[in-house]
């Protein structure tokens, strides 16, 4: 008998044993949710299939008895745009910062410090501040994502320069480069694999950000619509925008990492 | 012509000496081969031509000049590795060097300019026997492929000195024979001064016109660090100068 260590599934085992806890999640929902609807045909809890389908239905596909809107596309474009204008601007302050700081001891002895000391701040502890100063709008929402999520892609990106080999740093210098192309020639092609790293990384958080911002003041967005549907005990909108929400966040990620394969080939692992 | 020139040279940290009264004189188109135990000075020497460690007391010029106090294009360098860019193909790895010195904003060359530039860099590619490289990123390369690009690669920018830090000591002792040749055919070419440092004492009789050995010629069993590391033997060997095709 091998070591545990040393034993392997087969290919078809990976893939059944991957799918094994989602079909044992999905067994134990079905089950107790026809045991509790036997039991009392108006649970809320856990709503049959059929009637979460139902939900869905009238969600994405039917317009809005009130607005008019088909609601679930309405949250998921709000909810994205804000998330992408966040992201795009976090990833540009990020890669700037993150460099000036990895690449400049004179940037990295005055904003280091400082950057450390902001990542450490809790982002949803300003979020009052933030409502106070930039009022309850877009901005306050896009900002509270940029808050968050930027302190740490820049200290990431600058630990990220600093760890390049100082030989490949030294031999550019030999091969005549200024700052300026030791920037564009060495660091800067070599942060945008990290960067896309850092993105997925702090793709989480800048989910839980977004929702926490939309709970509090917003008038469409996923995260809205959760917290709101939430006073009517409305799982069965709830579970679906939860499974979407992951769906849409699964995407974004799988997206960033082919991306990375793809355009960096130079950056893979393995030959 | 190039001149080395070291008069009375210390260098300190501290309380520990690492090198004492270092002198020293080499001319042009030598081949210098440094070696010595392991703590002896000798990479901290080749930091200090490199110009990322500066000298505490004492005199290091180029062609009477003093040593400038960051690395530049006059003075190459090939490291035991990691001297390379893995995100650059083979032949933009070596072209990097005529790139950042012909465009200084951009740092990329375009049109004629490259192409110029990029017969150059296939000459030099097909005189260090990577024609069939060119479009390979360097973790696609063997390490004596490697090595081989890193020389081309400071070959190509024509530096007055070349410094090599244990460029073959990561190497197949099988490879190392063919890395000679092609050093010596390059230091013959281009006409450069060359300092090596290795730890392969045969190496250094084969390929240098000299050869210095760095030693503590005295040492204090109770503070091992009052007294630093010189040059004990500074030997002129026959080399192979323009001997070898």
């Amino acid at each position: 008998m091998r070591r545990l260590i040393n034993q392997y599934p087969t290919r078809g085992a990976s893939v059944l044993l991957s799918a094994l806890p989602f079909l044992v999640l999905i067994a134990a929902y079905l089950f107790y949710s026809h045991a509790r609807l036997a039991e009392n045909p108006g649970d809320k809890l856990l709503p049959a299939p059929s009637t979460i389908a139902a939900t869905v239905h009238r969600y994405a596909f039917e317009e809005d008895e009130r607005s008019g809107d088909y609601l679930l596309w309405v949250d998921t474009q709000a909810s994205l745009m804000r998330l992408f204008i966040a992201l795009a601007i976090s990833a540009s302050v990020g890669l700037v910062l993150g460099l000036a700081i990895g690449v400049l001891p004179y940037v990295r002895a005055t904003l280091a410090p400082f950057v450390a000391a902001l990542s450490l701040i809790p982002p949803l502890a300003i979020l009052p501040i933030l409502f106070i100063v930039v009022g309850l709008g877009e901005l306050a929402k896009i900002t509270l994502i940029i808050i968050g999520v930027t302190p740490i892609i820049v200290r990431d990106l600058s630990l990220r320069a600093a760890e390049l080999p100082n030989e490949q740093i030294i031999k550019a210098q030999t091969l005549g480069a200024s700052t300026w192309q030791l920037v564009l020639r060495v660091f800067l092609p070599q942060m945008w694999p990290r960067l896309i790293d850092a993105l997925r990384l702090s793709l989480g958080s800048a989910w839980l950000f977004l929702i926490a911002a939309e709970a509090i003041a917003s008038t469409e967005g996923l995260g809205y619509r959760i917290f709101l549907v939430r006073r009517y005990l409305a799982m069965d909108v709830i579970l679906p925008y939860v499974a979407w929400i992951t769906l849409l966040a699964f995407a974004m990620d799988w997206l960033l990492r082919v991306l990375r394969s793809k355009a960096f080939s130079w950056a893979n692992s393995g030959a | 012509m190039t001149q080395v020139t070291v008069k009375r040279l210390w260098k300190t940290y501290g309380e520990q000496v690492v090198l004492e009264n270092v002198n020293l004189e080499i001319g042009h188109h030598e081949f210098v081969t440094i070696v010595g135990a392991s703590g002896c000075g000798k990479t901290t020497f080749l930091k200090m031509l490199l110009g990322i460690e500066t000298p505490s007391k004492g005199q290091f010029l180029i062609d009477g000049e003093p040593l400038p106090t960051e690395p530049g294009p006059d003075r190459g360098i090939v490291f035991q590795r990691y001297s390379l860019f893995p995100h650059l193909r083979v032949i933009d790895n070596l072209l990097l060097g005529l790139e950042l010195r012909g465009a200084p904003f951009a740092a990329r060359l375009f049109g004629a300019r490259r192409r110029q530039a990029l017969e150059r860099a296939d000459e030099l590619l097909e005189a260090v026997g990577l024609q069939g490289s060119a479009d390979k990123y360097p973790r696609q390369l063997s390490g004596g492929m490697q090595q081989r690009l890193s020389i081309a690669q400071s070959v190509i920018c024509e530096p007055k000195i070349l410094l090599l830090d244990e460029p073959f000591g990561a190497l197949d002792p099988g490879i190392t024979a063919d890395m000679h040749t092609l050093i010596l055919k390059l230091w013959n070419m281009k006409k450069m001064t060359i300092f090596m440092v290795t730890h392969d004492l045969q190496e250094s009789f084969e390929l240098g016109t000299r050869l210095l050995v760095f030693d503590k010629v005295r040492l204090d069993p109770q503070s091992p660090e009052a007294f630093g590391a010189t040059i004990t033997y500074n030997i002129p060997l026959k080399g192979h100068r323009e001997t070898t095709t």
